[in-house]
């Protein structure tokens, strides 16, 4: 029996098939610990080998990565939730309750979504503290640590498009105070300084034209609102923070890997 | 092919301290991502996301905040008008965020945890960040009930609760409380809150040039670079100054100029 076991997995483990998916074999040798990450399009973001400093929990906290991981979780759990959401103001709400009282498992997919949202914002924020206190954006991270900037400004913007989609009362008013910001932009918000001025020259900064209603989509926070932020929600920010995050990933590794004691 | 599993001794380069990424790195990442996906199922499965009532724009509930992680900026709007805290501020911090690594020139302390070396990057960076976000965002999700006003946890939110609104710009201050009533005329005021806000940006300049000639660090990081160093820095304690003009002597504004809608 075990002989023929034996035979079978030789045979699946030969055949063109096999060897056309699987580079290389599965003993572990030094050659085949590299082959397994150079040979894979993801786990190549990985140096093939990489200084035990760089490991140590201790130092990085893992906070990049978990900021990443938290990310993935948002993506698929948000991919499931697009099958049952509407962005229109008529249906947004309803289809919220539909989600968390009719859908099989649409309360976990939903909760799991909100929280690795609000987990990605803590960690994004401990990950950049830690590499604060580590010096890491030193030379030669000086640029990594801007991509950084970015993509920690990308993460609250993604967090806070998201935040009004449920379309409660909860969501409107809290993007409403947000979103008022806008309006008070110096010179390109019709309540922000200069806008008089701005107004009477060139006919922008007037509360149908101007930094707010750029953002909410219309002076107040209303259905069109919604429809903005559901794209920027579920598109624009998701693409951009993924290439700057590839972005960040490769500069990593061609920054020298993780810093660490010279 | 061998499919054989003997087990590989530990590979350390000794002169890199080098280890191969499989398995050690996804080892490690893997685990990571396991336990906290754990954690997160757990914490999905004893706390619902938030569903309120719907969306109703005639109806503002007291207070309306905004989510946790801007609570730091809505709270500097207690003390700043939206331009400055919901402007300029948040793009103050995001551009000062990403010159650090031009103005530190220190190379001491990359890669590895030091506050010796480093004491004034350090220091800066945790008042900034653990005092005024951190701490600020606790004070607004904790601390802060209807009409703005301060709540210890425990206690109920009482709606009607009125704390008595008796902030005064600075000119006024000056007015009532040393008799400079030249202050009271809008312009000479407006002038006077602008020389006071010049004057306290030139204390960064007035310590440049005081010090230039003996300080070696001085010279090395050049008037640029201080320059940005100084004003960023400056930027960041108007906030607590300004908090503190408003606790002891109910400062609204330092300079008004309704000219142009700008109050500072
Ligand atoms: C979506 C947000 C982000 C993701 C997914 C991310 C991910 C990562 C990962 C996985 C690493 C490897 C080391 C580690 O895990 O600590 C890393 C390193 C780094 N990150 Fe981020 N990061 C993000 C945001 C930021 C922010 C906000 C900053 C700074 C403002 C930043 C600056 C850096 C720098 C300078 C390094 C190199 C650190 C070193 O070599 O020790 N990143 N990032």
């Amino acid at each position: 029996m075990k002989e023929k076991l034996r035979a079978l997995q030789e045979t699946i483990v030969q055949s063109d098939v096999w060897k056309s998916i699987f580079r290389h074999g599965y003993a572990d040798t030094p050659r085949n610990r590299i082959l397994m990450v150079a040979s894979n399009v993801f786990l190549h973001l990985h140096p093939s080998k990489l200084r035990r400093h760089g490991l140590t929990l201790r130092y990085t906290w893992c906070a990049g990565g978990l900021t990443f991981f938290f990310f993935l979780v948002t993506v698929v759990t948000g991919i499931l939730l697009m099958f049952y959401y509407r962005p229109v103001a008529e249906y947004a709400y309803n289809d919220m309750k539909y989600l968390q009282f009719d859908i099989p498992f649409g309360m976990i997919t939903r909760n799991m979504h909100r929280w690795a949202a609000h987990a990605m914002v803590i960690m994004v924020m401990l990950h950049m503290f830690r590499v604060f206190m580590t010096g890491s954006y030193k030379p030669p991270r000086e640029f990594n640590w801007i991509v950084g900037v970015l993509l920690l400004t990308l993460t609250l913007l993604l967090s806070f498009t998201g935040y009004l989609l449920p379309w409660d009362q909860l969501s409107i008013w809290a993007v409403t105070v947000g979103a008022n910001m806008g309006k008070a932009t110096p010179g390109l918000g019709s309540q922000g300084p200069f806008s008089e001025q701005i107004a009477a020259w060139f006919g922008i900064a007037t509360p149908r034209y101007d930094a707010g209603s750029l953002l909410t989509a219309g002076t107040v926070v209303a259905a069109p609102t919604l429809l903005r932020f559901y794209v920027l929600h579920c598109i624009f920010i998701p693409v951009v923070a993924s290439l700057l995050m590839i972005v960040h990933f490769w500069r990593v590794r061609k920054d020298g890997g993780i810093s660490g004691p010279m | 092919m061998a499919t054989d599993s003997k087990q590989l001794p530990e590979v350390i380069d000794p002169k890199t301290d080098k280890v191969h990424s499989w398995p050690h790195l996804v080892r490690a990442e893997f685990l990571c991502a396991l336990l906290s996906l754990i954690g997160l199922m757990v914490w999905s499965l004893i706390l619902d996301a938030p569903l309120e009532s719907a969306a109703d724009p005639t109806k503002t509930p007291n207070p309306a905040k905004a989510p946790w992680y801007f609570l730091g900026l809505q709270e500097i709007l207690v003390y700043f008008d939206p331009w400055m805290a919901g402007v300029v501020l948040p793009s103050l911090i995001i551009v000062g965020l990403m010159v650090i690594p031009y103005i530190d020139i220190n190379p001491n302390g990359n890669g590895y945890y030091t506050w010796k070396e480093r004491r004034f990057a350090v220091s800066m960076f945790c008042i900034g960040f653990l005092i005024l976000w951190v701490l600020l965002i606790i004070v607004g999700v904790f601390f802060r009930g209807p009409g703005w006003n301060f709540f210890a946890p425990w206690q109920p939110w009482d709606t009607h609760k009125v704390v008595a609104l008796t902030n005064i710009n600075l000119n006024m201050f000056l007015v009532e409380n040393f008799g400079l009533e030249f202050l009271r005329d809008p312009i000479i005021a407006a002038i006077f809150g602008l020389g006071l806000i010049g004057a306290y940006y030139s204390i960064g300049a007035f310590y440049y040039m005081v010090k230039v000639k003996s300080s070696k660090l001085l010279q090395d990081l050049g008037v640029v670079r201080y320059g940005i160093t100084a004003f960023l820095a400056l930027t960041m304690f108007a906030l607590p100054i300004k908090m503190l003009l408003r606790w002891f002597f109910n400062i609204k504004y330092i300079v008004t100029l309704p000219w142009i809608n700008m109050n500072i």
